[in-house]
């Protein structure tokens, strides 16, 4: 579904954030990327989306080349992609039913699409209850449960969750990984990155060891080593 | 599909501007100030313009006709004169008129009102008043005049004199005077459009500054740019609509004590020989407020549209 080519990124102070990556995720997979911070683990989920450019080799989305595609295509893209930060990055001044409803507008769907969608994927992340709340009124976990409610809500054929679990206690983190094991039970592709051993543990499934710019371990069923 | 895109757009903009009251509320300011100031270069330059025009209009040239001339001869005369391009208008004043005009101006003199009666005839010739439509064209008329040299029935000229040369140092300074401060005028006009223009983009681009990870955010959930941008240009529409709103307000006010102020300055009395010093703001406001308004308000929704429009730009680029 998604390959990696001899990936490189050569940032303009010459450090060197990917270093010929080469790897492929197939449907349904839950692939957990590790390393530690600067192993390049964040380039390659920007890379993905066509956050920023790669300084050599291809990125491809099934059978689309990430980095030939024109600002519609791109927007197309990113609406089949769910992303989730480490800084949640909700929209400051839209409630949280804003925020999801958000995506959904963009991606052209209809008002009662909307109206019956949003309440629906609140429920899944249990959060019904702060549907009319501002982002600065909800804790750390609460906020990532929304922006994983707002990657999700599109249904999109893949969730990259880039250090989801970063700023979040150990209660808030595993119950962030229940929720992305959950969806990937549902069919949706999910990559997630985290230095967290107890995240790693957690998920089980494929693990991708990063250091340094460059793929160490590709375990089938991994787990923390470093 | 465009239209629901449309009612979105435009509803979080209007959601964004309650919501960022306080930015909002810094831009109208901002915007109110520079629109004001395009409103007092407005008045400035409708007060110069009434006063050149009454200045203009006290400049003119006077042909005076010997004692024998004939009116239909005369006549003839400003028939012709008034064929020509450069003038205005012209009035004919008969010696009786002049006379007339004379005994009411000093009727109250009996020194004056005695030699008048001694002399027993009218001594006061009939004479032509003629304006030009600009003040450099007076000496055009004055040679048309002097090569046209009009003579009666029997061959006399009917044209004792011309005033020309008496007013031509006042006309000529005035001709260079006021092509000056017309051009001047729009110089100014010019640096202070700029100046507002410039100041307003700033102020909404840091507003949109203020919003750049919020863009980017919804650029990576796969917002086209035009459904980034337009709330945006929505919200940037509002602030130039409210400030143009509250300008036209601030303009009202400013022509009442405007003209109260001009009142007090110059004394009543002088206002009152001046007609144009009377109520000249807020006559000219009522007359020409469809026109400011336009104005005003076209300036504020492209200004606060465009900066918009334009500041976003840079942000989109995820």
């Amino acid at each position: 579904m998604i390959y990696y080519d001899k990936v490189s990124k050569i940032y303009p102070d010459k450090s060197v954030a990917l270093d010929g990556i080469s790897f492929g995720v197939e449907p349904k997979e839950f692939v957990t990327i590790v390393g530690h911070s600067g192993a390049g683990k964040t380039t390659l989920m920007k890379l993905l989306i066509a956050e920023d450019k790669p300084t050599g080799g291809t990125i491809s989305f099934e059978s689309l080349n990430v980095n030939k595609l024109n600002k519609k295509q791109l927007n197309k893209l990113r609406r089949r992609v769910g992303m989730v930060f480490q800084d949640f990055r909700l929209i400051p001044n839209k409630t949280v039913y804003e925020n999801i409803a958000f995506a959904m507008e963009a991606s052209g769907r209809s008002d009662s699409q909307i109206s019956a969608d949003v309440p629906h994927v609140l429920e899944l992340v249990d959060l019904s209850h702060k549907i009319w709340s501002f982002p600065k009124e909800l804790s750390g976990g609460e906020s990532q449960r929304v922006a994983i409610a707002r990657a999700i809500v599109n249904n999109p054929e893949i969730i990259i969750a880039d250090e989801p679990t970063g700023n979040l206690d150990p209660a808030n983190t595993f119950e962030v990984i229940r929720i992305l094991k959950k969806i990937n039970e549902l069919g949706t592709t999910v990559l997630l990155t985290t230095h967290n051993k107890g995240v790693v543990d957690a998920v089980g499934g494929r693990v991708i060891t990063m250091e340094k710019g460059k793929i160490v371990r590709d375990d089938k069923s991994g787990k923390y080593i470093l | 599909m465009i239209i629901t895109k449309l009612k979105r757009i435009t509803r979080t903009g209007f959601i964004n501007f309650w919501r960022n009251g306080f930015l909002s509320f810094a831009a109208i300011v901002v915007i109110t100030l520079s629109l004001s100031s395009l409103g007092g270069l407005i008045f400035a330059s409708a007060f110069a313009r009434s006063m050149l025009s009454e200045v203009k209009d006290k400049v003119d040239i006077n042909v005076y006709f010997t004692l024998s001339a004939q009116e239909p001869d005369i006549l003839s005369l400003q028939k012709d004169i008034n064929i020509l391009p450069q003038v205005a208008s012209t009035s004919y004043v008969s010696s009786d008129q002049a006379l007339v005009g004379f005994k009411m101006r000093w009727r109250d003199n009996t020194l004056i009102m005695q030699g008048l009666d001694e002399i027993g005839t009218n001594p006061f010739p009939a004479s032509l008043n003629i304006k030009a439509k600009d003040p450099g064209q007076y000496g055009s008329i004055a040679s048309f005049l002097d090569n046209k040299n009009p003579i009666d029935a029997s061959g006399v000229p009917i044209i004792d004199k011309v005033n020309y040369a008496e007013n031509k140092i006042i006309i000529d300074r005035l001709s260079s005077i006021i092509p000056t401060v017309e051009k001047s005028g729009s110089v100014i006009a010019i640096i202070f459009v700029l100046v507002a223009m410039i100041v307003v983009f700033n102020t909404i681009r840091l507003i949109i500054y203020a919003a750049r990870d919020e863009i980017s955010v919804m650029k990576l959930v796969g917002a086209s740019n035009t459904f980034v941008r337009g709330p945006f240009v929505v919200s940037g529409i509002m602030y130039g609509f409210i400030s143009g709103i509250i300008t036209l307000i601030v303009m009202a006010v400013g022509a009442y004590w405007g003209d109260t102020l001009i009142l007090k300055l110059a004394g009543v009395d002088v206002a009152a020989n001046f007609q144009l010093m009377v109520n000249v703001f807020s006559t000219y406001f009522a007359k020409n407020f469809g026109q400011i308004f336009s104005i005003i308000m076209l300036s504020g929704v492209v200004l606060g549209g465009l900066s918009s429009y334009i500041a976003a730009r840079r942000y989109l680029k995820v």
